[in-house]
């Protein structure tokens, strides 16, 4: 995606890396759960032409779709999408090379998310280097859940890592992510302790991880851990209806965004661990 | 803003805009004296004298600076000499939905029994058309170009440095030397050179005697009124006009009372195109402000008060009206008044000074329809400029306008000015570039090369009117390549533009000789010199443009046609041009095969691209270069006012799967919703464009407030502007839209497929939203609006 604004310093452009080893109930990204290619459904755009039903080997229905995406193809409305399609390093480079002058203007960059990028470690890596050779300043945006040796060897080549951390519980962790925060807190660690370019990022989620034990849990936390910012990330409802493009029911819905008040209470709360504390849009 | 300010502002806005007759009553009344023995010159000049002898003035309470073109605010004159309207048309400008004229039953009496007995057949609308060949005028019925001149003046002009270091007695001295220096035995044209002289001597009287005439109306109202501190404000004012324009202006005060006494001047003279401007003027005003702070004289809030009223005055006079196909091109009461801020100095250094910055403040307190106002972006002016402007620009009111001043110079250096010459200039009315006070640019017409690709398609027949206009190119049935095709659109592209640039000769020489304009001669540089007027190639440069319209949906087309038709065998030509003739009606899966999976202009597409390139270097070949009739070329330019909307309204179904008599991509713009990369695309994309070989061309973005607000959303646009600039892009304009926008994208989601807004933490395309979600952002959108 180009002209991205949110993910790293001035004009850049961000490479989704397709497929996540966390699952989090509020993923407003669900097209980028899964490794493989994704056939999205846009129902107001479609004609009822009924060229992808024609087109599709397996006698297309929402729920019997093997993901081939034939039907994308077929589909002369743009009503069936694609999310996701292979790229070769040299393709990468090339569509990340199209916005250098706008990088070299803003102070921008590429900015590496998913996804996890480091669950694809090794073409992850070689951007990285190619970037640091042609001087585009990279940003590694991870969840935290890899091999730690991989995540070092990504952090010392990147020139910011936006690190998240959804919850400090390891229970309740497991509960809405469907994995354990054990090695994501144990690498964010070992990332600082490196000497890496950390800013911690927190989605807050209504009723999951802005509880006050929540935030005094981050308070001790980051008093101890010391990335250069945390960046808060309301929640936002904006991914919801991807669910229903991509034939899922939403996990978590119903949830109203934090109001800006309780926000600005919360950023005041972790302030005074003397970590530089942003509100993000 | 000051009390006096508010009041004026909102009388400005409250002000209803009406015909005055009482110029086309005073003008008639001269031409009806026996004036025919009179060298058209001195005719014109003794006309203009009558006028501005006789026509009413005001000065209305609270003002400082003063003078109307009309009896009052908005009241706005005609030009019978140029186009002599008809009832119907007044009924028509009084009564038509958008930009409307009140007409009483007085002026319409007028017009019926005495303009229209006297002008018809006689204005130089009536001798265009009746001058015109009928190929053009089959041209010109189709849709094919407009004409610029036939009902409005050649003009597109912009004031230089003069005024402000020489007042009209002097002016008026330098043409009584050239008179005497004139040499009868040698010279022939010594005689015509004697005539056009005299004529800028008795114009240069006519606006000097207009300027003493508000001295004593604002002498008398002092001794009349009561009120101390009124007369003592008037007294000023009758030592100000007394003063200027007849002798060089001592302070900042009569610096923009000088200037707007010769606008008055040059727009009542003639119905110029774009009115006229006053260029440079931060860095007219940059000595007269630093010498009033240094001497006590003046102050900041004093300087930006009268720098606020003389805003208003632009406001007070809307564009004459237009009729016909000149309205539907042009639909606006703004008259193109651009003033132009930052940029260079003569000598290459930074022009931003602090009166740039306290204009910006002017421009961002106004916020009136006009004047218009740009910032000419060099890279030698700091981002302070830039940032400033970008603050007024995010405030979502269209103004100002952002050009890439080093990019202007080089589009005049290549066009042979000097590189002073080039520093000095800018652009004025839209995007058009020019050396500000030593150059006549004038636009002569929009020219739709969308039609004539759908000509070309219909082997030179008109499929609207089903009329040959055109040669007959070949049955695109038969063509077997897209080489075929393209010299087919070449043929018919050069006999289109040979019948309009054949039309634009004739009409510059009956220009030239019927309607000279010897006041604007006086005050443009060597035209005095010469002894030829401003209309006849009196000015040092003298360039004639042809704009280029809907590049952007011409190469879609072309695009469509080549990849589906040539390379590819998914449409069959003759599939394509059945469909095309219903309009796609029943053919939607076809015309969205058109819309969707073509390459498009606007996403850094080297395919699309590359032939937007081809399409320009043909436009460019065949105008690029030729010689116009006052010694000067003919040069190409992109925009398109509301031109794209009416050429769209004749143009049929396109390959691009645009529906028929839909409008056409604007200025360089992609088409409507045709990009889908973002800003950064679109802007590698129109940086493909060769610029530099241009006069000028205008990019449109779209923004929600939320893309750019705060300190990042501003660096984010300025970045963008500073890049795209880099690439040597001429001029970019950001739409900050408002919740009206997003509604009417809701329900014509093909139009605005390009809208991007901000949704949260990130950016999307608003048409790729749920209703639900395009609601709570319109919703958002009311509550941040600026």
């Amino acid at each position: 995606m180009r002209f991205s604004l949110h993910d790293g310093p001035g004009i850049r452009t961000t490479v989704f890396f397709k497929g996540c080893p966390l699952a989090c109930r509020w993923c407003h990204n669900p097209e980028s759960q899964s490794f493989e290619p994704e056939a999205l459904y846009y129902a107001e755009r479609c004609i009822h032409c009924g060229d992808c039903l024609r087109a599709c080997p397996h006698g297309v229905t929402l729920e019997a779709c093997r993901r081939c995406t034939d039907c994308v193809t077929a589909c002369p409305a743009e009503a069936r999408r694609v999310a996701g399609r292979e790229m070769t390093l040299g393709e990468i480079l090339r569509e990340i090379e199209r916005d250098r002058l706008f990088f070299d203007e803003s102070g921008g960059g590429v900015t590496f998310s998913g996804g996890e990028p480091l669950a694809q470690a090794p073409l992850l890596e070689a951007l990285l280097t190619a970037c640091r050779e042609r001087r585009i300043h990279t940003t590694l945006e991870t969840c935290g859940a890899a091999p730690r040796t991989a995540l070092l060897r990504a952090a010392a080549l990147a020139g910011l890592v936006l690190y998240d951390v959804k919850l400090l519980d390891a229970a309740r962790h497991r509960e809405y992510t469907g994995a354990s925060n054990g090695g994501i807190l144990e690498n964010l660690r070992a990332l600082i302790a490196a000497g890496a370019n950390v800013a911690v990022r927190i989605p807050l989620i209504p009723g999951v991880n802005d509880r006050e034990e929540d935030i005094r849990g981050y308070r001790d936390f980051f008093r101890d851990v010391r990335p250069i910012r945390v960046d808060l990330l309301p929640y936002h409802r904006a991914g919801t209806e991807k669910y229903g493009r991509l034939g899922r029911a939403c996990p978590f819905h119903g949830i109203a965004p934090p109001s800006a008040h309780h926000m600005a209470a919360i950023a005041a709360e972790l302030s005074l661990t003397g970590v530089p504390v942003k509100i993000a849009g | 803003m000051t009390e006096r300010v508010a009041r004026l502002r909102q009388q400005s806005l409250d002000a209803v805009p009406r015909l005055s007759l009482e110029r086309a009553r005073l003008i008639t009344e001269f031409y009806r004296g026996s004036t025919e023995a009179l060298s058209e010159p001195v005719r014109r000049a003794r006309a203009f004298e009558y006028v501005m002898e006789r026509k009413s003035i005001c000065i209305g309470p609270d003002e400082l600076i003063v003078g109307e073109r009309g009896p009052a605010p908005k009241a706005t004159p005609t030009y019978p000499e140029l186009c002599c309207h008809s009832l119907e048309d007044l009924a028509i400008l009084d009564t038509r939905e958008k930009i409307t004229y009140r007409v009483d039953d007085e002026a319409r009496r007028i017009q019926a029994e005495e303009i229209i007995p006297y002008w018809q057949g006689r204005s130089m609308r009536d001798r265009i058309f009746t001058a015109m060949t009928p190929e053009w005028q089959d041209a010109y019925a189709a849709g094919i170009f407009t004409e610029f001149m036939e009902q409005r003046a050649p003009g597109h002009t912009v004031l230089g440095e003069v005024i402000y270091r020489r007042g009209l007695l002097s002016l008026q001295a330098e043409v009584d030397e050239a008179l005497a220096r004139l040499d009868f035995l040698n010279d022939p044209l010594a005689w015509d050179r004697q005539q056009e002289l005299q004529a800028m001597h008795i114009a240069a009287g006519a606006v000097m005697r207009f300027a003493e005439r508000h001295a004593d109306l604002a002498a008398r109202m002092a001794a009349e009124t009561t009120d101390a501190v009124a007369s003592a404000e008037l007294s000023r004012i009758a030592e100000v006009c007394r003063r200027v324009p007849a002798r060089a202006p001592r302070n900042f005060r009569e610096a923009l009372q000088a200037y707007w006494f010769i606008h008055l001047g040059v727009i009542t003279e003639l119905n110029t195109w774009d009115s006229f401007s006053p260029g440079r003027l931060d860095q007219h005003l940059a000595p007269f402000y630093e010498n009033g702070l240094a001497d006590g004289s003046l102050d900041r809030e004093s300087a930006r008060e009268l720098l606020e009223c003389f805003w208003i005055k632009f406001n007070n006079q809307p564009a004459p009206p237009k009729v016909g196909v000149t309205a539907a091109e042009s639909g606006t009461y703004t008259d193109f008044c651009n003033i132009n801020t930052g940029g260079l100095k003569p000598d290459g250094s930074d022009g931003v000074n602090e009166v740039t910055y306290l204009m910006l403040d002017v421009i961002d307190e106004m916020r009136l329809l006009q004047p218009s106002s740009n910032l000419q972006l060099s890279r030698k002016n700091p981002d302070r400029f830039l940032k400033r402007g970008l603050e007024i620009v995010r405030k979502g009111w269209g103004q100002p306008s952002i050009f890439n001043a080093d990019m202007v110079v080089e589009e005049l250096l290549r066009q042979g000015k000097s590189i002073e010459d080039a520093r000095r200039g800018g652009i004025s009315g839209c995007v058009e570039t020019g050396a500000f006070g030593r150059e006549a640019y004038i636009l002569t017409g929009y020219f739709n090369s969308a039609k004539v690709l759908e000509i070309t398609l219909n082997n030179g027949c008109d499929p609207r009117t089903q009329k040959q206009i055109g040669p007959r190119t070949g049955d695109p049935r038969d063509f077997h390549s897209y080489q075929e095709l393209f010299e087919a659109f070449r043929a018919q592209m050069r006999h289109f533009v040979d019948v309009k640039i054949r039309g634009n000769n004739v009409i510059e020489r009956l220009y030239a000789r019927f309607m000279p304009a010897p006041f604007l001669s006086l005050v443009v540089e060597d035209c005095i010199a010469r002894g030829r007027d401003y209309n006849d190639g009196g000015p040092r440069y003298n360039t004639t443009y042809i704009m280029g319209t809907a590049p952007a949906s011409v190469t879609d087309c072309l695009s469509a046609l080549r990849r589906h038709v040539f390379e590819r065998g998914t449409v069959a030509m003759p599939d394509l041009l059945a469909a095309l003739a219903n309009d796609f009606e029943g053919s939607e899966k076809l015309r969205l095969q058109l819309s969707l999976q073509t390459p498009k202009f606007g996403n850094d597409d080297e395919y699309a691209d590359g032939i937007l390139r081809d399409v320009f270097d043909l436009f460019y070949d065949l105008i690029n270069g030729r010689p116009n009739t006052k010694g000067g070329f003919y040069r190409v330019n992109y925009l398109s006012t509301t031109c794209h909307v009416y050429f769209g309204s004749v143009t049929g179904a396109t390959p691009d799967g645009r529906r028929a008599w839909e409008p056409l991509s604007d200025g360089i713009s992609p088409a409507q919703g045709a990009d889908r990369l973002g800003p950064t695309a679109v802007i590698r994309s129109a940086a493909r464009l060769d610029h530099a070989r241009t006069g000028g061309t205008l990019l449109n973005q779209k923004f929600t407030p939320q893309v750019v607000e705060g300190e990042e959303g501003l660096d984010h646009l300025a970045r963008l502007v500073r890049t795209y600039f880099r690439m040597d892009g001429h001029h970019i304009q950001f739409n900050v839209v408002t919740a009206e926008t997003l509604r009417e994208a809701q329900r014509h989601p093909e139009q605005h497929r390009d809208l991007i807004v901000r949704v949260a933490g990130y950016s999307d395309y608003f048409c790729d939203l749920t209703p639900a979600l395009q609601n709570e952002i319109i919703a958002r959108t009311e509550q941040t609006a600026w």
